[in-house]
């Protein structure tokens, strides 16, 4: 199958444009959704207590 | 060091010297009649050593199980090490090229000394020699406490280690007999290329397997950058490199790819080296160097999120404005255009969230030098991210690019920010993995601190005028409606920048030599407290407030 110059320049033009802002989308809402505050704030915290050894 | 590993590790690590012997020997008898050859013979010659360094302590008594309650550091030690070796080598390299360009004659005439030739030793010692061996260093010394997982075994780490250096010293050794592909930042020739291949597969594995070990539920960011940083440079390293050899038996190869296209594959790779090689990894190091020397958590983990995904999503499209008013569709040039634009988002994220965790925390940076290398780093890398999308919209780019304004703005990053970074991450984990209270002579950090940051100020300065006077000498026209200036008016006009840019980079040269001294003393004192850095073993922690790892 040959696929045309037009094709991929299209294809990238409309499916590249939509899925980068669904992207954009979709992290803006993991980042910002509130149960998953907690989490975070924990993982931030975590480099602070580290230093007792490997636990495996 | 070997004593470190167990007698199935050494027998393990003598098997792979070997077979890095046989495969030297191999080219070295099948290249006999070209440069590569050489290339075998230096290859055999490190499969050797290795053989006999093993070999040496082979019959030393097997480390005891205790080793298993700390972790594995001494691959990141060896890397910390290597890297100094290589920035004081490869800024001397550079310097010796800026003179260069303020006097000819100082290439005294052999083929490798050529300004052509020690250039790439120049880049690739900086980029790959300094800055992998520091990102492979720090990696595994993040990543395993981080996860709070031992790295999975002894000899793997090494192999990544030492095969990368391999390929460093392959890569800088070709460019001085000629070899290279002539691709910008990818100069290796194809088997060259290949080694790295293995070496970097095994290195993400490698991560992997400590992330699939972790206790933490959460992986830190930290990770995810270095995670980004190795996958996507395996990736571009080999779409970039696709090329067909002329016999197995020469170095010389042709490109899978021609004329524009060509072109684009290579700042496709050559924007992405400077976007997961010198930006990703090194913002791993930032997130978590910086908040442990400041002492204060990420100002706000929920943008460090955002900037991760933004940054690995459009750093992919911003490759073509390297190529503004070439062959390449207009279209593509507008792409690249946009992205790096949108790039200032997620780069100023980083920036913005590093500078406002040390609130609070000022009075550290003005008594700690190395928490103001990191504090520098943040602020050149905003500065040079904002640049850099300034520079890529098309009529900023007809002015700016061809010339020195682009060598500046490159080593404002490469400088203020990469090297800043990594200093202050070398300074501060350097204490850490030998024991120590604390480095040699807190003075002499000091002064390498004030010897960078003058060196970078005057080498961009320098830069950023003679960028810009060529620029304007480029397109000033007469009334005849011809150039007014010939090219060798505008090297008259930048002399005396050279001049100056030679002198920040010399600036910047002794305060890396400074900076290894400094750090060889510190190895070099007898150890002090045991108490840091684990190697007091930790009772696992109660199970009910683990959570679900994503």
């Amino acid at each position: 199958m040959i696929v045309e110059h037009a094709f991929l320049v299209g294809f990238s033009k409309s499916f590249g444009l939509f899925y980068l802002i669904a992207l954009s989308i979709a992290v803006v809402i993991y980042a910002m959704w509130p149960s998953n505050k907690k989490r975070f704030d924990d993982a931030a915290q975590s480099i602070f207590h580290d230093e007792g050894g490997p636990c495996r | 060091m070997i004593a470190q590993l167990t007698l199935i590790e050494r027998q393990r690590a003598i098997a792979i010297c070997i077979a890095v012997a046989v495969g030297g020997a191999l080219i070295m008898l099948g290249g006999r009649d070209d440069v590569m050859g050489i290339h075998g013979a230096l290859i055999f010659v490190a499969g050797m050593l290795m053989i006999f360094r093993i070999g040496m302590s082979y019959y030393a008594p097997e480390p005891s199980e205790d080793r298993l309650t700390r972790y594995y550091d001494d691959p990141s030690r060896a890397g910390i090490v290597l890297a100094m070796i290589w920035v004081v080598f490869a800024l001397a390299v550079g310097d010796w090229v800026a003179w260069q360009l303020v006097e000819p004659n100082l290439t005294f005439g052999p083929a490798w000394s050529s300004f052509g030739r020690l250039r790439p030793v120049h880049t690739t010692g900086v980029i790959f020699g300094f800055g992998g061996n520091a990102l492979i260093a720090t990696s595994f010394y993040v990543v395993q406490r981080t996860s709070r997982a031992r790295l999975p075994d002894q000899v793997t780490p090494w192999f990544v280690l030492l095969g990368y250096n391999l390929f460093c010293l392959l890569a800088v050794t070709g460019y001085l007999m000629g070899i290279t592909q002539s691709k910008e930042y990818a100069e290796p020739e194809w088997y060259v290329d290949l080694w790295l291949v293995v070496v970097w597969v095994i290195y993400f594995v490698l991560y992997l397997r400590t992330l699939a070990r972790r206790k933490e539920p959460h992986i830190y960011v930290s990770n995810w950058y270095y995670m980004a940083f190795i996958l996507v440079v395996a990736i571009l390293h080999i779409v970039n490199n696709l090329a067909v050899p002329i016999s197995l038996t020469s170095a010389k190869s042709y490109s899978a790819f021609a004329g524009v296209q060509d072109a684009m594959t290579e700042w496709w790779y050559g924007h992405n080296a400077v976007a997961f090689f010198l930006t990703a990894g090194f913002l791993g190091m930032m997130y978590y160097y910086l908040p442990i020397r400041a002492g204060r958590p990420i100002y706000s983990y929920r943008m460090s999120i955002i900037s991760f995904w933004g940054i690995t999503f459009f750093y992919m499209w911003a490759g073509s404005h390297h190529l503004h008013y070439t062959a390449l569709p207009q279209w593509v040039q507008t792409l690249g255009m946009t992205f790096s634009l949108m790039l200032l988002i997620p780069s100023w994220g980083s920036a913005g969230n590093l500078l406002l965790t040390l609130n609070g925390a000022w009075d550290k940076v003005r008594d700690d030098a190395t928490l103001r290398f990191m504090m520098v780093a943040a602020v050149f890398y905003g500065l040079t991210t904002f640049e850099g999308s300034f520079m890529a919209i098309r009529s900023v780019n007809s002015l700016s690019h061809y010339t020195d304004w682009t060598v500046g703005h490159v080593h404002a990053g490469a400088l203020g920010w990469v090297a800043m970074i990594t200093f202050g991450a070398i300074y501060a984990s350097v204490p850490w993995l030998w024991k120590r209270e604390q480095m040699y002579s807190p003075r002499l950090v000091e002064v390498h601190f004030w010897l960078a940051l003058s060196g970078t100020v005057i080498y961009v300065f320098s830069m950023w005028n003679s960028g810009i006077v060529q620029g304007l000498m480029w397109r000033t026209y007469n009334e005849g409606g011809t150039l007014a200036f010939s090219f060798i008016d505008t090297l008259v006009a930048m002399h005396p920048y050279y001049i100056a840019r030679a002198v920040g980079g010399l600036f910047f040269l002794i305060g890396g030599c400074v900076g290894a001294y400094n750090v060889w003393m510190t190895i070099l004192q007898p150890g002090a407290a045991a108490s840091q850095a684990g190697d007091v073993p930790q009772p696992p922690p109660a199970s009910g407030v683990l959570q679900p790892a994503e």
